[in-house]
């Protein structure tokens, strides 16, 4: 099957679609590209980017433990301490009533600076500065494939939850009125949003993941007329500038993910163009 | 207020009865609410009024359950049936997206009353549903526009409409601050007093608007952490602690 696909791209009339590092890149954008849109849909919606963003961060720490405990793979320990960080910033946030913003800012700077400690200490903190950018070319077949199992996941568990989790970011009352589980709603966000966070962002890198969330969705919003269109227009957003970015870093030789995000950048710019004051 | 003739028997009885015993709420030590008792009958629009911080949205929140409390809630419909979950119908008084949301009427209904993701419209059968809720309240025509582009009053007539789909035991109105023009109050509470008696519904309204409490409610309230009185508009209007609590509430607005 993925050999299959994989023959179909190197039928492209271009030279990168040749590689096979770039038939897999392809492939991993195509998987990535609905399950960064419908996650990054929803985090501006509730206005969770600086949460996002924390969460990216502390994959640095969960590598860290990951690397205390002697394992190979650190994405278990990054997915197990990004999921402990969302449920801890979700219960602070109703426990002290404090500002979210500055609870979150708190934990992420010290989530970066607990895993920048404990990676760096003996000088080899280089050798996990891999993370910090990112490497879409590296990711394999198997990688792809297991990807695609996350976009099954987040699809299924989005129809479970997408009205639920709308109603709540609205008024969390009002949703708890018709009978909706507040806390469970939010708690399976965060935790789909760990997931998805950790498990690329060895692909996608620290330091830009969360602007591949945020961008295109705050792009749509510029133009978007309701929840159908504003999730189209994320949709296409991210597909055009992330299959456009994939090709511009193989051309240009730079690193794809940022790629990418600069691309969204300028969508962003473009759709601010199109805004009309006056919608309905 | 009704007759006290014993009424026709079925949908508008006037039996129905919400029982709120000994309720109290304490946050983070502080004494929020302190033994509340009251009985709100159907067909009754009861209105609370008091200052600010004295309890009003924090007793709905504990008739919602949303936040610990002491004491019960019982309903009681006109068959003498208990239960301790009455069907609450409950419109917030502000809700949390900015005017830039893509969140259009349509959008929110149809996360509140289907399972088919509102990114993908919603079942035909929710899409109907939200319809004649709208239709209800006479806003049918806001259905495709969006939240930050409606007015307050419009607003608040889909949140009405939202509250009603399905017709609830117990409707508990907390009406905004401000951003509702007069004319679109009036409007709001001639639909509130219609569907009222049509649906025999029990209403409770936390009111920031005295004349319209004066106009609209068969009881007020006045709550400070304590009710302080119950009564007939007139009644409770022309009580001695009522003009002192006012005093700092017009005081707080001014």
């Amino acid at each position: 099957m993925y050999e299959y696909i994989t023959a179909l791209i190197s039928q492209l009339p271009f030279s990168w679609a040749q590689y096979a590092f770039m038939q897999n890149a392809l492939l991993a954008v195509i998987v990535v590209v609905p399950l960064f849109s419908l996650l990054g849909a929803m985090v501006v919606n509730n206005q969770m980017a600086f949460f996002s963003d924390t969460l990216g961060h502390s994959a640095l720490t969960g590598i860290a433990i990951g690397v205390l405990a002697g394992v190979q793979n650190p994405t278990w320990s990054m997915l197990i301490f990004a999921i402990f960080i969302a449920l801890i910033v979700t219960v602070i946030k109703d426990r002290t009533g404090s500002s979210a913003d500055t609870i979150i800012g708190a934990v992420s700077a010290t989530a970066v600076a607990l895993g920048i400690v404990i990676l760096s200490k003996g000088g080899g903190f280089a050798r996990y500065s891999r993370y910090l950018v990112g490497d879409l070319l590296s990711i394999r077949p198997d990688e792809v494939a297991a990807l695609s199992l996350v976009l099954v996941a987040v699809l299924v568990i989005w129809y479970i939850i997408f009205n639920k989790l709308l109603l709540v970011s609205i008024n969390s009352s009002l949703a708890g009125s018709r009978g909706f589980r507040v806390k469970l709603v939010e708690s399976c966000f965060a935790i789909s949003l760990a997931l998805v966070v950790t498990f690329t962002i060895q692909w996608i890198g620290i330091l830009i993941i969360n602007a591949l969330l945020v961008l295109p969705a705050a792009a749509a919003r510029n133009v978007a007329t309701g929840m159908k269109s504003y999730h189209l227009w994320v949709l296409f957003i991210t597909a055009v500038c992330g299959i456009s970015g994939l090709i511009l870093s193989y051309y240009w030789d730079t690193a794809t993910g940022a790629t990418i995000v600069l691309l969204t950048a300028l969508g962003y710019v473009f759709t601010l163009l199109l805004k009309q004051p006056n919608r309905l | 207020m009704k007759s006290a003739s014993v009424p026709p028997c079925g949908s508008a009885c006037g039996l129905c009865v919400t029982e709120i015993s000994h309720f109290s709420v304490m946050i983070r030590g502080k004494s929020i609410l302190n033994d509340i008792n009251l009985q709100i009958h159907c067909g009754q629009l009861t209105a609370l009024v008091g200052p600010n911080g004295a309890g009003k949205s924090t007793l709905f929140k504990a008739i919602l359950g949303e936040i610990p409390h002491e004491g019960r809630l019982q309903f009681l419909d006109s068959e003498g049936n208990r239960s301790a979950k009455p069907r609450i119908g409950y419109v917030p008084q502000r809700l949390n997206f900015d005017p830039n949301s893509p969140i259009t009427v349509k959008d929110l209904l149809v996360s509140a009353l289907g399972q088919v993701p509102a990114l993908l419209g919603g079942s035909r059968r929710t899409l109907r549903i939200a319809g004649q809720a709208l239709d209800r309240v006479e806003a049918q025509h806001l259905i495709n526009r969006r939240l930050g582009a409606l007015s307050g009053g419009e607003l608040q007539r889909v949140l009405l409409a939202l509250a009603l789909e399905p017709v609830p035991d117990l409707l508990l109105l907390d009406e905004p601050i401000s951003g509702v023009d007069f004319k679109g109050m009036q409007c709001f509470y001639q639909i509130v007093a219609e569907l009222r008696q049509q649906y025999d519904l029990s209403v409770m309204l936390v009111s920031h608007d005295l004349n319209a409490v004066a106009d609209y409610a068969d009881r007020v309230v006045l709550l400070n952490h304590v009710i302080l009185c119950d009564g007939t508009p007139q009644e409770v209007m022309r009580h001695p602690l009522f003009e002192a609590t006012l005093g700092r509430l017009e005081h707080q607005f001014i």
